[in-house]
């Protein structure tokens, strides 16, 4: 039996990471997988918690973060071509139009 | 043996993050983002939730990563741009507060247990369509109007003559 603290680092860790990408990188494409890293630490401490104390909410709260995740990936992405097709960047600092 | 795949898997998924935060090109990010689906995939399975582990391969790694993929592909992205100074030193400043972020989010969750008196929880098909379709039956079907929506802006947005 695993404990459970091993997975919740493991989440941590992997939190962290994506949070780090988030703030670090400028490519708008790599700005969403970060999140996409970010909501899979959180699916991971949400099964963890589900499996350890018995009940199938989590699982049931993953399945909702997976739906989030398709529609911010297609919304976003979608702007990304948008925002492509409009200033031929993707760095996120070039986009700063509305930025005094 | 679960504590030497749990380890395996455990490696994979941090080994794939950091390489997703560190390629310079954002195809090969997604390409080793879908390498930690698959390892988060197998700690599911480790912990009885077989349903997610399938959903995760199928809707994750094969749907949403495919999208990146091919919008990657789509913009055929120019390589990358020379970073300015600005970011160098904010980098350096950066990567040790993220470290020290994660110190102490790990500090915090270092003792925590659960309860060991809890019921056997196995995350089949059926008790997870038995849970989705009678206590959670008005978020389920919210969710649909939300992929409606979002179907909805993903055309709107990509559309031509915004």
């Amino acid at each position: 039996m695993i404990p459970l603290n091993w997975y919740l680092i493991l989440g941590a860790a992997l939190f962290v990471l994506g949070m780090l990408g988030f703030f670090l990188k400028r490519n708008i494409i790599a700005l969403l997988l970060s999140v996409e890293i970010m909501l899979n630490a959180v699916n991971l401490t949400f099964v963890a918690f589900s499996s350890r104390n018995g009940q199938i909410s989590g699982q049931i709260f993953v399945f909702f973060v997976l739906v989030v995740a398709a529609a911010e990936a297609a919304v976003g992405l979608a702007l990304v071509i948008a925002m492509f097709r409009n200033r031929e960047t993707l760095n996120v600092d070039r986009s700063n139009l509305l930025k005094w | 043996m679960m504590e030497l795949l749990f380890f395996v898997f455990a490696a994979i998924a941090l080994g794939s993050a950091i390489n997703v935060l560190v390629q310079r090109h954002v195809l090969y990010s997604s390409l080793s983002l879908i390498l930690l689906l698959t390892a988060m995939s197998g700690l599911f399975v480790l912990m009885q939730a077989e349903f997610l582990a399938v959903i995760n391969v199928i809707v994750y790694a094969g749907a949403i990563m495919v999208l990146f993929v091919f919008v990657i592909m789509l913009l055929n992205l120019p390589q990358d741009e020379d970073e300015e100074d600005r970011l160098r030193w904010l980098k350096l400043l950066g990567i040790p507060m993220g470290l020290f972020l994660m110190f102490m989010v790990i500090r915090t969750v270092w003792n925590v247990e659960g309860s060991a008196a809890a019921p056997q929880l196995s995350g089949t098909p059926q008790a997870i369509g038995a849970s989705l379709f009678t206590d959670y039956l008005l978020p389920f079907e919210l969710t649909s109007l939300l992929i409606l929506i979002a179907l909805m802006g993903a055309v709107v947005f990509a559309k031509k003559d915004l």
